[in-house]
C-alpha cells in the first residue's frame, strides 16, 4: 500500500481517451457489496452455532428450550409471582379467587428466628449473633488470599473463635454467661456448628490418616485402614444412633457427653475417613521422583511431606476436598436421628405448623431450605474454584 | 486377651448392674432439678415447638404436669425428641426418665419391650373424612365408596376388616406416603380418606378448604396413646399414671388453672383432698403435698390441656369424642383422690 502513496514514485498519467481501451478487462463500476458471511462471534453468532447450526439442533433447542422456559416460569410464579408475602396465618396462603395459591412466605418469615437460633433462649441469643459475627471475620481473614497476616487469621480462626464460640454458645458461668444446654440449640446454629467442627477437624485427620495408610509400618497402616475403613463402612445414621441409644447403657448418667458432642465426635470422624481417601488419591498421583528428590536434598520424611509432597498433593485434590465439605455440609442433617434439630429439621418443624399448614406449605418449606443450602454449596463451590485458578498458574493451558 | 475379656465382662456386669440400681427415677429427677421427657420430633397438637421454639402440645402438657408435680415448676423439662425406631430404646437405657410420645398402647410392647404404659392421654382410632357436600353422617354410609389409605398400614387391613365385617363394598385407592394420599383425596380421587383420626383433624388443615370436609364419628380401631415408663420402677409409675388422673379428676371438679386458688377455699371435701388442703396425699407419692394446684396452676385440668392443644381452642379443632369425661359419655375416668 506504501507504494502508492509514496510520493517518490511517478503516477503516470493516463489520458482519458486510453483510459477507454481498459473496459475491455476492468471493471468501470464498483463491485455490488455482498452480505457478510454468517457471524461465528457475538450473541447472535454463538446460538447459530450451537443451538441451531442443523435441523435436528434446532428441534432439540426449541423443545428443550420451551421446557425450560414452562419450568423457570412455573417456579417464578410459584415463588413471586403467586406468591404471598404478607398474612397472619393459614387463611392468607389459601388459592383465592382469580390466582393460585403461590408460596407461604409469611410462614417463612414468622419462624426466621427459629430457623436461625432453635429452641435457644431469646434472651441469650445475643450470643450467637456474636459467634457469627466472629466467625464471619475469622473467615473472612483466613480465605481472602490477600489479607494482612493469615498466620495470625488462622490462628484466630483455628484457635481463638471456636474457644470463643464454645464459652459463648454453652456458656461460662464464671463470665456472667449462664449455660445454655446443648439441647436447646437448633436451626442454622447447629447446621453451623457441625458442618464446621467436621470440615475443621476432616483436613488435618484426614492428612494424617492418609500418610498412615502409606506409611512402612504396620501398626500404623493397619490402624489407619482399618479406622478409614469401618467409618466408610458403617451408616452415619447407625454410629448416631449408637452413640444416643446404646452409650447409656454403659456409660452412667454423668459420664454420658451432651448429645451435641457426640454429634461432633461423630461427624469429625466420619469426615475426616472420607478426607483420607481423597488426600490418598492426591498422594498417589505424586511421582515417586519427587520423594526421591527431597529425599537427596538431604530433606526428612515430616519436612519433605510438608515442604514437597503435600503442597503438590493437595493442589490436585482441591475438587475432592471441597466435594467432602460440600457432603459434609448436607450430611448434618442426618444428626435429627439423635433429636438435634438442624436447620431443615426447623423448616420441617414449620411446614408440621396447623397455624400455617395449607395445600403449599410443604413446598414453600423445602423451597426456602433448597434455597438457602444451595447458597452455602454453591458458595464454597466457586471459593474452591477461585483457589484452584490461583494455584494452578503454572499449569495452566 | 483372655484377661481383656475378663475385664470387659466384669464392666459390663457392673454397668447393667448400676443400671439396676438405678431404679429410684424419682430421686434422679429431684436431684438433677429437672424431668428428662421423650417427646414426638414434631407432631401438630402433640408434640411441636412455637416461632418462639418453645416446645408446645398435649404430650408436652403431660410433661410439664409431671415436672409441676414433682418439682413445682413446669418448666423444669427438658424434652428429648425421639423418632419411632428409638423410643423404647432410649426409654430403656435410661436417656429419658418419661416417654410421651403418642405411642399406642398394645400387649405386645406392655410385655416385651422391658416399659410399662401408664395414662392414657388420647384415645386415638381410625376414622374417616369425606367432603361435607356427600351428605353422610356415618361410616355405615359408605358402602360402594372408593377410600384413600396409605399403602402396607394396619390402616389398610383395618379399613378392610371394618367393610367386610359390616358387609359393604368399597373400592381401595392405596398410595405410598401420607402426603400423596391426601393429595388423592383432595383432588377427588376418592370419596373418603381413612388414618388415625388425630391424624384425620391435622391432614384436614391442609386441604384448599378445611370446611368443606368433615370427620365421620366412626372409629373402627383401637389407638390409645399412652405415657410409659422403664419396667421395674413402680414408684415413678404411679406418679406418672396419678399425674393424668389428678388432671381428669380436676377436670370433673371443676377444678381449672383460672379458678384454682379459689377453688383452695372451697368447702367440698373431694376438691380439698385433691389441692391438698385436706390429707397428705402427694406425700404418700413422694412429692409435694399441693401437687395438683401446681399442675392445674401453672398446665391446666385434663379439658383445658386438651382444648387448647387439639381441641376447639386449637387449629386441629378435634372434638372430644372418647377423649371426653365418662360423665360426659367419654372413655376419660379417673379413680378418686382420697
Amino acid at each position: 500500500m506504501s507504494a502508492v502513496t509514496d510520493p517518490s514514485i511517478p503516477v503516470p498519467e493516463i489520458p482519458v481517451s486510453e483510459a477507454r481501451s481498459f473496459e475491455g478487462y476492468v471493471s468501470a463500476m464498483p463491485v455490488e457489496p455482498q452480505a457478510p458471511p454468517a457471524s461465528t462471534t457475538g450473541v447472535v453468532g454463538w446460538m447459530r452455532m450451537h443451538l441451531f447450526s442443523s435441523l435436528g439442533n434446532t428441534a432439540l433447542t426449541i423443545i428443550f428450550g420451551a421446557f425450560a422456559l414452562y419450568m423457570i416460569w412455573g417456579l417464578l410464579s410459584f415463588a413471586i409471582f403467586d406468591a404471598t408475602w404478607a398474612g397472619a396465618d393459614r387463611e392468607a396462603c389459601l388459592a383465592h379467587t382469580g390466582r393460585e395459591a403461590g408460596a407461604c412466605w409469611p410462614m417463612i418469615t414468622e419462624r426466621l428466628a427459629y430457623f436461625t437460633y432453635g429452641s435457644y433462649p431469646i434472651p441469650q441469643r445475643w450470643r450467637v449473633d456474636v459467634v457469627f459475627l466472629l466467625g464471619v471475620i475469622g473467615l473472612i481473614w483466613v480465605l481472602w488470599i490477600d489479607a494482612p497476616r493469615r498466620d495470625l487469621g488462622a490462628f484466630y480462626f483455628f484457635v481463638i473463635v471456636p474457644v470463643a464460640a464454645y464459652c459463648l454458645l454453652y456458656g461460662l458461668p464464671l463470665l456472667g454467661l449462664p449455660i445454655v444446654d446443648t439441647d436447646l440449640w437448633g436451626g442454622f446454629l447447629v447446621t453451623l456448628v457441625i458442618s464446621s467442627a467436621g470440615i475443621v477437624a476432616a483436613l488435618p485427620l484426614g492428612i494424617l490418616l492418609a500418610l498412615g495408610r502409606r506409611s512402612k509400618l504396620p501398626v500404623i497402616s493397619v490402624a489407619s485402614t482399618i479406622f478409614i475403613e469401618v467409618a466408610r463402612g458403617v451408616p452415619l445414621i447407625t454410629v448416631l444412633f449408637v452413640a444416643k441409644v446404646m452409650l447409656g447403657y454403659f456409660l452412667p448418667e454423668r459420664f454420658d457427653p451432651a448429645l451435641m458432642v457426640k454429634a461432633l465426635i461423630a461427624v469429625a470422624l466420619f469426615s475426616a475417613a472420607y478426607m483420607a481417601e481423597v488426600v490418598r488419591g492426591g498422594l498417589q498421583a505424586i511421582p515417586k521422583g519427587q520423594q526421591e528428590g527431597a529425599s537427596s536434598l538431604g530433606l526428612g520424611y515430616w519436612q519433605s511431606m510438608r515442604l514437597i509432597i503435600l503442597p503438590q498433593a493437595l493442589r490436585i485434590t482441591i475438587p475432592g476436598i471441597v466435594n467432602t465439605f460440600i457432603g459434609g455440609f448436607k450430611d448434618t442433617s442426618l444428626i435429627l436421628i439423635i433429636g438435634m434439630f438442624d436447620f431443615l429439621k426447623t423448616v420441617e418443624v414449620a411446614v408440621e405448623d396447623p397455624k400455617w399448614s395449607t395445600p403449599v406449605s410443604g413446598p414453600t418449606g423445602y423451597l426456602f431450605a433448597a434455597i438457602v443450602y444451595w447458597i452455602c454449596c454453591f458458595g464454597m463451590s466457586r471459593y474452591s474454584r477461585a483457589i484452584e485458578m490461583r494455584l494452578s498458574v503454572a499449569h495452566k493451558r | 486377651m483372655k484377661y481383656f475379656f475378663a475385664l470387659l465382662s466384669a464392666g459390663l456386669a457392673m454397668a447393667f448392674a448400676a443400671g439396676g440400681a438405678e431404679a429410684q427415677t424419682l430421686n434422679q429427677v429431684k436431684q438433677r432439678g429437672q424431668l428428662i421427657c421423650g417427646t414426638n420430633t414434631g407432631l401438630a397438637g402433640f408434640a411441636l415447638p412455637d416461632p418462639q421454639g418453645n416446645w408446645a402440645g398435649l404430650d408436652i402438657d403431660y410433661c410439664r404436669a409431671i415436672a409441676a408435680a414433682v418439682l413445682g415448676d413446669a418448666t423444669k423439662v427438658k424434652y428429648v425428641p425421639l423418632d419411632a425406631t428409638s423410643r423404647f430404646e432410649s426409654l430403656k437405657s435410661g436417656a429419658v426418665d418419661v416417654l410421651v410420645r403418642n405411642t399406642t398402647w398394645t400387649l405386645s410392647r406392655d410385655s416385651a419391650q422391658g416399659l410399662d404404659f401408664e395414662a392414657t392421654n388420647y384415645y386415638d382410632g381410625q376414622g374417616f373424612m369425606v367432603r361435607k357436600k356427600m351428605n353422610i353422617n356415618s361410616a355405615l354410609e359408605l358402602n360402594g365408596a372408593s377410600v384413600c389409605v396409605q399403602q402396607g398400614t394396619t390402616t389398610e387391613l383395618n379399613l378392610a376388616d371394618y367393610f367386610r365385617s359390616n358387609k359393604m363394598k368399597y373400592e381401595v385407592v392405596a398410595f405410598k406416603s401420607d402426603e400423596e394420599t391426601v393429595k388423592a383425596y383432595d383432588s377427588g380421587r376418592c370419596d373418603a380418606f381413612t388414618t388415625d383420626a388425630s391424624g384425620l383433624a391435622a391432614e384436614r388443615v391442609k386441604l384448599a378448604t378445611p370446611d368443606d370436609h368433615v370427620i365421620l364419628p366412626e372409629i373402627i380401631s383401637k389407638e390409645p396413646l399412652a405415657s410409659s415408663v422403664r419396667k421395674g420402677d413402680s414408684q415413678w409409675a404411679t406418679i406418672v399414671r396419678w399425674v393424668h388422673f389428678a388432671m381428669v379428676d380436676a377436670e370433673e371438679a371443676g377444678v381449672t388453672s383460672k379458678n384454682v386458688d379459689e377453688m383452695m377455699k372451697s368447702p367440698n371435701p373431694e376438691v380439698k383432698r385433691m389441692l391438698g388442703v385436706e390429707g397428705k396425699f402427694g406425700e404418700g407419692l413422694g412429692i409435694p403435698n399441693d401437687w395438683v394446684v401446681n399442675i392445674v396452676r401453672q398446665v391446666g385440668n385434663y379439658g383445658e390441656v386438651f382444648d387448647r392443644n387439639v381441641g376447639a381452642g386449637s387449629p386441629l379443632k378435634l372434638p372430644r369424642g372418647l377423649n371426653n369425661l365418662w360423665t360426659k359419655g367419654g372413655l376419660q375416668y379417673a379413680p378418686p383422690i382420697r
